[in-house]
């Protein structure tokens, strides 16, 4: 059996978190390595070997070196395709082109606003940083238009790429966890029946659960 | 039935899908949408992309929209055709981390530096300095890890030309047609992979669609 894949940095970091969730639906063993942000441990040299731009999650198996959590997932999703759960990156070219369109909007269109909203509502008031309001307003808005496409794309379709959770949606846990918790904009996803619908069931799913209670323990 | 490219020929996302078809040497239908019109934001393009973006795509039934997910699709499902655009195996790991950099690295630096300094001034806006003052050194500092990469590998992904080298040439090649230019050409390993990129005559063909129009 081969040794636990490594995930480098805090479970309460959104990308970090996006892996960890991957790797419990594929029910792959991995050790969680610290990174000492607040010391600016991922911009020191050692770090920067394994993730060049100075972010976290860097990763690690038995084979290679790799970050950027969306590829970190596709990886584990490919390298793992027959554990945990098979659907959840699918290797019919179709059902998977269809989870990659949503991926990519996840990246692309979702993220963006929700990112910088996390960031001003959920870490710089920790960090001591003004919040700018500027920023959220903007971002709230822009949000709000994304969110009126997913729901009527999650009218007629259970989950984003089809009927099956996936890694499309799965993109989407952990930035929208801290948005309706800790930034208050719970109201955004239930006041839109499908996305309400499709949060519920995505948020409460086993592997979520677990990371959030990782994120709690640190 | 032919595979359809709903876009613009001057769209850096709709040229990243008429690179990747011009590289597979695949025939397609370009199906041109009046970006000023704004028809991407009316029914029936919103039928194809409810975010109202270009570029839209059709395989037969299937339907897909985002150029990353399109070329994805073209690259796999017609591996067998023109140049192999991802691999199999192990590289693929390391392809596709150099595809995540491109999209959340470099484009989302290239895009506002872009907007300043090439669509603004097309369209009689002006340019804001204190946007180009701020993204101007980031995209130096990531051009710095490309110089870095450049020197251990050919190209991005692994020794093969793939798509996490081209999803870089429409937005790099507005870049190389301002003052930025100079980032570049200032990174030996990076210049030499921009003018080994940007030489590909696929890319001469996806530029000449520009003139055609």
């Amino acid at each position: 059996m081969a040794a636990p894949v490594k995930v480098y940095g805090p479970p309460l970091s959104t990308a970090v978190s996006r892996v960890l969730a991957c790797l419990l639906e594929k029910d792959v063993e991995f050790q969680l390595v610290p990174v000492n942000m607040a010391n600016g441990e991922h911009k020191k040299p050692e770090y920067l070997k394994i993730q060049p731009f100075g972010q976290v999650p860097a990763f690690q198996d038995e084979s290679i070196a790799i970050f950027e959590s969306r590829a970190i997932c596709r990886y584990i999703c490919e390298k793992h395709a027959d554990k945990g759960n098979k659907n959840l990156y699918s290797t019919n070219p179709l059902v998977k082109a269809s989870i990659e369109q949503w991926l990519e909007a996840e990246g692309q269109t979702y993220n963006p606003p929700s990112s910088a909203l996390v960031f001003q509502l959920a870490f710089a008031p920790r960090m001591n940083i003004k919040q700018d309001e500027e920023s959220i307003k903007l971002n709230d808005q822009k949000l709000s238009k994304v969110l009126d496409i997913y729901d009527q794309r999650l009218e007629s379709s259970r989950f984003l790429a089809g009927d099956e959770f996936t890694l499309a949606d799965l993109s989407h846990l952990p930035n929208t966890h801290y948005l309706v918790t800790v930034g208050n904009r719970g109201e955004a996803f239930s006041s839109r029946k499908n996305v309400d619908r499709w949060w519920n069931e995505i948020s409460s799913r086993d592997s979520w659960k677990k990371v959030v209670e990782m994120q709690k323990s640190k | 039935m032919v595979m359809k490219v709903h876009g613009g020929v001057a769209s850096t996302a709709t040229m990243r899908v008429f690179a990747t078809l011009y590289e597979k040497n695949l025939e397609f239908e370009f199906v041109p949408v009046d970006l000023r019109a704004g028809e991407h934001k009316k029914e029936p393009f919103l039928a194809l992309n409810p975010f109202g973006q270009v570029p839209a795509f059709e395989d037969g039934d299937l339907k897909l929209f985002e150029s990353r997910a399109i070329t994805g699709y073209i690259a796999h499902a017609y591996a067998d055709k023109g140049t192999p655009l991802v691999c199999e195996g192990k590289p693929m790991a390391t392809v596709g981390v150099w595809m995540e950099v491109e999209a959340h690295q470099f484009d989302t630096l290239a895009s506002k530096l872009q907007w300043e300094l090439v669509y603004k001034p097309m369209f009689g806006m002006a340019m804001d300095a204190a946007v180009v003052e701020e993204n101007e050194p980031k995209l130096a500092k990531v051009l710095d890890v490309y110089e870095a990469r450049l020197s251990q590998s050919k190209y991005l992904g692994c020794d093969c030309f793939t798509l996490a080298d081209l999803h870089h040439l429409p937005t790099l090649t507005n870049l190389m047609g301002t003052p930025l230019k100079k980032l570049f050409d200032a990174r030996p390993k990076v210049s030499a992979w921009v003018a080994d990129i940007m030489a590909r005559p696929a890319w001469a063909k996806v530029l000449a669609m520009r003139s055609q129009k």
